[in-house]
């Protein structure tokens, strides 16, 4: 797979989790790739941060760039059947427990479930927006990412890396797996048929348990 | 009711060193008239309170965009914030250190907006626990409360709130358009002096009491001619 192919396999994977009537959150980058992949009759709830429930997609009839954003400031639209709320409304949704899921990116995710996604102290302060509260507060926490980063791995046994939120995390999607965060640590729950254990082992700097019931991610 | 005053006129109202709050998220929502008169102000030294600095580009074509102006013409001295990822000139002039900078999580921000003009003494949040912002100047101590721990954050206000509606009526009513709103609603009621930017100007009544967002009585001066 070359790396668009690897995002749109974890985008897909990840539409999956998705129930019906869901209030969803997605982060930039890969996870905003999951809505074209809802299962038919799954119609979720979207989420944008700074204000909107229900986004829909943006034509050339509904395009205002200049008041109708999404959270990362590109051209967006409620759709119908959705509303325009304020920040702090926003947030007290996230934080309320009224945002079912959150799918993010991240730069480590340990087996504690603990992630960093907003800081690299010394090269990179973007600042950590909405995230951490996306992970205090989103009933569930995605994390959809590639396994390595240049092939050095990114499931930790502990983040090394300031954390957005400490054990946050539930779920963790790449291409070569699915893995939940338990309360016994990491666990591979689907493997991606073109890697082996062994190779997911290696990629993977955490100990990993392998579900008895281990099943083909596709 | 408000006075309307022109872009530059509000501008003038606003003094070298003054903390401003500026409604807006990635420019959407910012009162662009009156940060494009403040931009050619010369005036500076300002505390930015603000969701984020923008960023250059952007829908109106020009070389920077709303709050990225401020940053770009170094008229801010503190910037607090919750993303600056997009305009990379914060990170610049934060590493030379010309630019002080506090970060905070987005809901915690919006919150303590809200407690600066709602009389409340802090915030009380679970977000930032277990991170760096435990360390956040804003963050006034940690508690326990039921077994689970919260960061008491601090309120804020600023001198001047400067924010951007799409209708507002003669009176200072505000609706907004889309997304506008973000943190301008709450920014309305945690700043002494409130400057709207309009994109129209209403008669009063034109905007249905029930639709009104930010009313009037927060609202200290108009001005016409927003973008859109």
């Amino acid at each position: 797979m070359d790396k668009s192919q690897i995002k749109e396999f974890i985008a897909a994977r990840v539409a999956r989790e998705l129930s019906h009537g869901d209030v969803v959150n997605l982060g930039i980058g890969l996870p905003t790739l999951i809505p074209k992949f809802l299962p038919a009759g799954i119609k979720v709830f979207l989420q944008a941060e700074n204000g909107i429930i229900g986004a829909g997609v943006v034509n050339d009839d509904t395009r205002d760039q200049l008041h109708i954003v999404d959270a990362g400031g590109q051209p967006a639209i409620a759709a119908p059947g959705g509303s325009y709320i304020d920040s702090a409304t926003s947030f007290g949704l996230i934080r309320g427990g009224h945002v079912d899921v959150t799918v993010l990116g991240a730069l480590q995710v340990d087996a504690g479930g603990n992630l960093s996604n907003w800081i690299i102290p010394g090269k990179m302060v973007p600042g950590m927006g909405g995230a951490m509260d996306l992970v205090v507060g989103a009933r569930k926490v995605i994390v959809a990412m590639e396994h390595t980063q240049k092939g050095n791995p990114k499931i930790l046994r502990r983040c090394t890396l300031p954390l957005t939120a400490a054990h946050g995390v539930d779920l963790i999607v790449t291409e070569m797996g699915v893995i939940a965060v338990t309360e016994q640590g990491l666990e591979l729950r689907e493997i991606n048929p073109e890697f082996s254990l062994d190779d997911i082992k290696a990629a993977t700097a955490a100990p990993l348990k392998v579900t008895p019931a281990l099943v083909s991610m596709r | 009711m408000p006075e309307i005053i022109t872009a530059a006129a509000a501008a003038a109202l606003i003094p070298d060193g003054a903390t401003l709050m500026l409604g807006g998220f990635m420019g959407c929502g910012n009162a662009h008239r009156v940060i494009d008169a403040l931009a050619r102000s010369g005036k500076g030294n300002f505390t930015v309170i603000s969701n984020d600095a923008s960023m250059p580009g952007g829908p109106t074509g020009e070389e920077f965009y709303g709050t990225a102006k401020l940053i770009h013409n170094r008229q801010v001295g503190k910037l607090i914030a919750t993303h600056v990822g997009l305009n990379p000139e914060v990170a610049t002039q934060t590493n030379a250190g010309e630019l002080e900078l506090v970060l905070l999580p987005q809901g915690s921000f919006a919150e303590m907006i809200r407690a600066g003009g709602a009389g409340l003494g802090g915030v009380i949040t679970p977000t930032g626990v277990g991170t760096l912002v435990e360390d956040n100047p804003f963050v006034e101590r940690k508690i326990a409360i039921d077994h689970r721990d919260y960061l008491v954050m601090k309120p804020l206000q600023a001198d001047v709130a400067l924010i951007a509606g799409y209708y507002v009526d003669r009176c200072g009513n505000v609706w907004y358009k889309g997304t506008m709103r973000n943190f301008s609603s709450l920014m309305a009621t945690a700043a002494d002096t409130v400057i709207a930017e309009a994109v129209h100007i209403v008669e009063i009544g034109d905007i249905l009491p029930e639709n009104v967002v930010t009313p009037g009585i927060f609202v200290n001066y108009l001005v016409d001619g927003g973008i859109g």
